[in-house]
């Protein structure tokens, strides 16, 4: 279940906004400008269900989202979702990997503290016995470089 | 009926021994006739698997799909709290903090071990390193890995993290660790071929009861094991999206 983001979670000065998901959930969230850098030579690694569900998240996952893993399990991966990345990137990740394609991108993610990180990310989906059950999102460390493209892309896409 | 068992080329040469001794209390538990056969290299051991000479192998991570899917094997067990990781590291005289401060174009040198080349090349990916800015040398063990870099032949080494540490001293001291890995889901494991699918159960409770008398206990030692645990379909089919997944 995907709820509000808490105020009393939020470290540094924060900016709200409301973000509309999937166009049915409306969440509340606090960002700040704080990054914590992606470390280096781990990666990031998760499983949701066909509904974008977590079902299994490892420790890097925990230690970069900030979030238990008991508030990550059950939970909608747009959890993370920052309001700086543009809808577009996320329809493009859903449309290719429903088509049984492995996608690719550089994302913004959200921090329960309101933080962000930088990550590479890849998503495929899991097929077995010919039907996707489930997909594997892993994030490795990008380069600044393309972090940086990022940064002057993104808001050209809203 | 003899079958063949084979372990991935890149064990550290501490445990060759012990894989035979393996092989040994293997054939005595089973009462199958089994032989050992040690490849030099990764090409090798998969020219041998195309023409399905294999029937039992301690598998390399990067070959599971093409053993899971195209040579029909079954995932048995692995190596309990044993993890593949990888080194990038470079002479001590460099004075780089990280791979985004490494020049612009870099020489690298690695096996053919390839989950730990595939693990190196994430590690240098940050360094906005591909195969358009590096030049890529191929040797024969992490020991030259090494001495190419000691050399001055080449600027970074990407090194199996236990290799790395079981390097001497003296080379170490020439060595400096740029990124450790510490990806923790990436493993080798043992895996059946069809000619022994029928005795999987057999295997893998044998092999799971290794640790529970002194006999065995010893064998295990002599690979570097404390145990094996299951290794499961769902499980292999993990490790082969995750493959998957890193092979963009």
């Amino acid at each position: 279940m995907l709820t509000n983001m808490k105020l009393e979670d939020i470290e540094g000065e924060y900016q709200e906004t409301t973000l509309s998901l999937y166009q049915q959930i409306e969440r509340k969230i606090y960002y700040t400008e704080i990054e914590t850098p992606y470390p280096d030579g781990k990666l990031i690694v998760s499983t949701t269900d066909i509904q974008g569900v977590m079902t299994h998240v490892n420790k890097a996952f925990i230690e970069m989202s900030g979030y238990s893993e008991d508030e990550l399990i059950g939970t909608a991966h747009s959890i993370l979702r920052h309001p700086d990345m543009p809808p577009a990137a996320f329809q493009d990740l859903w449309d290719t990997v429903n088509s049984g394609k492995k996608w690719q991108g550089f994302v913004k993610n959200l921090r329960k503290d309101g933080g962000y990180y930088w990550v590479k990310a890849t998503v495929i989906p899991n097929v077995r016995n010919a039907e996707v059950v489930s997909y594997t999102s892993v994030r490795r460390k990008p380069s600044r470089t393309k972090v940086e493209e990022c940064i002057k892309l993104y808001p050209t896409l809203f | 009926m003899s079958y063949l068992f084979t372990v991935s080329p890149d064990f550290t040469p501490d445990h060759l021994s012990g894989w035979y001794i393996f092989n040994t209390w293997l054939q005595r538990q089973t009462e199958a006739a089994i032989h050992l056969e040690v490849y030099d290299n990764f090409h090798c051991q998969r020219k041998a698997i195309e023409k399905d000479s294999v029937d039992l192998i301690y598998a390399n991570p990067y070959d599971a799909t093409m053993l899971i899917r195209d040579k029909g094997f079954l995932p048995l067990v692995k190596p309990v709290g044993v993890s593949d990781e990888a080194i990038i590291a470079v002479s001590m005289d460099n004075l780089a903090e990280d791979v985004a401060h490494l020049s612009e174009k870099i020489s690298v040198a690695f096996t053919d071990d390839p989950d730990v080349r595939m693990m190196g090349m994430i590690m240098l990916e940050p360094g906005d390193f591909d195969s358009s800015n590096m030049d890529l040398k191929t040797v024969d063990t992490y020991v030259l890995v090494a001495k190419e870099i000691m050399q001055g032949n080449c600027d970074v080494g990407i090194f199996l993290a236990e290799a790395f540490d079981s390097l001497s001293i003296m080379v170490k001291k020439q060595l400096r660790i740029l990124v450790r890995s510490e990806i923790s889901v990436i493993h080798h494991s043992l895996m059946l071929g069809p000619k022994l699918a029928e005795r999987r159960d057999e295997f893998q409770q044998i092999l799971l009861e290794m640790n529970a008398n002194d006999k065995g206990k010893g064998v295990l030692d002599s690979l570097g094991f404390s145990g094996w645990e299951v290794y499961d379909e769902e499980e292999a089919e993990f490790m082969i999206d995750l493959m998957d997944t890193l092979l963009m």
